[in-house]
């Protein structure tokens, strides 16, 4: 039940400052990778702000020999940078091109009702479930 | 150069790794929001799905929160329905095979110090950067 409250609330803090940066908005994130056109620097100081709390904050926490009201820590097992990674992420960033929404932000723009968000999010999923087939054959 | 909103850019990014850091710290996971929403709909669980479940309608409360208590977030989509379905498709396929989007491998994994994230985050943001490039200016 407390790992609901703690997601619920932490989900809450993300959408909230996935607004507050703006990366909520596809012409913000497509400004970023715009270098050509007019470059909207705004993601860049997203990403410091958020790498300045984890990047010492993370080891910090795994430090620990628990997480606070969990069992263990759940991390990522693999170790080796091999092709599905690196096809994965290239797949990834001509999709995150072609409409400036990553998933987080695609998630949180639910709340503005828009219809090409809700299309957006539903073809996200369904690329999901390709991508299980797709790995598992 | 466009005109960066660099205040709440930097105060944003803030929140979203203290997230990342609370989310870690507490229950042990790592946010990664596009292998969050994954376990949602694939893992058969319901310890798994709730938690996952709760985050995600967090996300959503927490963007709506900020349109009530703040203002109304500017939400420019600068593609037709077509491109938005292809590229969510592309964003959902890529995530899965990739191990993660801009959260995961972005923010948490490059804190972990991870080989695997730092080479997925350079190459998505090297092929979003090629796509934006081709869609506006290679055929102009």
């Amino acid at each position: 039940m407390s790992a609901i409250v703690t997601s619920l609330a932490i989900g809450a803090l993300f959408g909230f400052g996935l607004s507050l940066s703006e990366m909520i908005n596809p012409a913000r994130v497509i400004g970023f990778l715009d270098v050509a056109g007019p470059w909207d620097a705004t993601l860049l100081f997203v990403m410091a702000g958020a790498l300045m709390v984890t990047m010492p904050l993370y080891p910090w926490v795994l430090r620990q020999n628990k997480p606070l009201l969990g069992k263990a820590f759940i991390l990522p097992t693999k170790r080796k940078v091999d092709t599905p990674l690196v096809f994965g992420a290239g797949v990834f960033g001509i999709g995150w091109g072609l409409a400036g929404f990553c998933p987080g932000p695609a998630l949180a723009a639910i709340a503005t009702g828009q219809w090409g968000v809700l299309l957006f999010v539903a073809a996200m999923i369904a690329g999901q479930w390709l991508a299980g087939l797709f790995a598992s054959s | 150069m466009a005109d960066p909103n660099i205040i709440g850019g930097f105060a944003g990014g803030v929140l979203i790794g203290a997230a990342a850091v609370l989310l870690l710290w507490l229950n042990g996971r790592i946010a990664g929001i596009s292998g969050i929403l994954g376990g949602l709909v694939s893992i058969n669980s319901i310890v798994e799905r709730s938690w996952r479940a709760a985050f995600v309608a967090g996300l959503v409360l927490g963007a709506a929160g900020y349109s009530l208590a703040v203002h109304a977030p500017q939400l420019q989509l600068v593609s037709s329905v077509p491109i938005l379905v292809l590229a969510g498709l592309l964003v959902g396929f890529g995530t899965r095979l990739g191990s993660g989007c801009t959260s995961g491998h972005g923010v948490c994994g490059l804190a972990r110090r991870s080989p695997r994230s730092l080479t997925a985050t350079v190459t998505f943001i090297g092929f979003g950067v090629l796509t934006v490039y081709l869609v506006r200016h290679a055929f102009t």
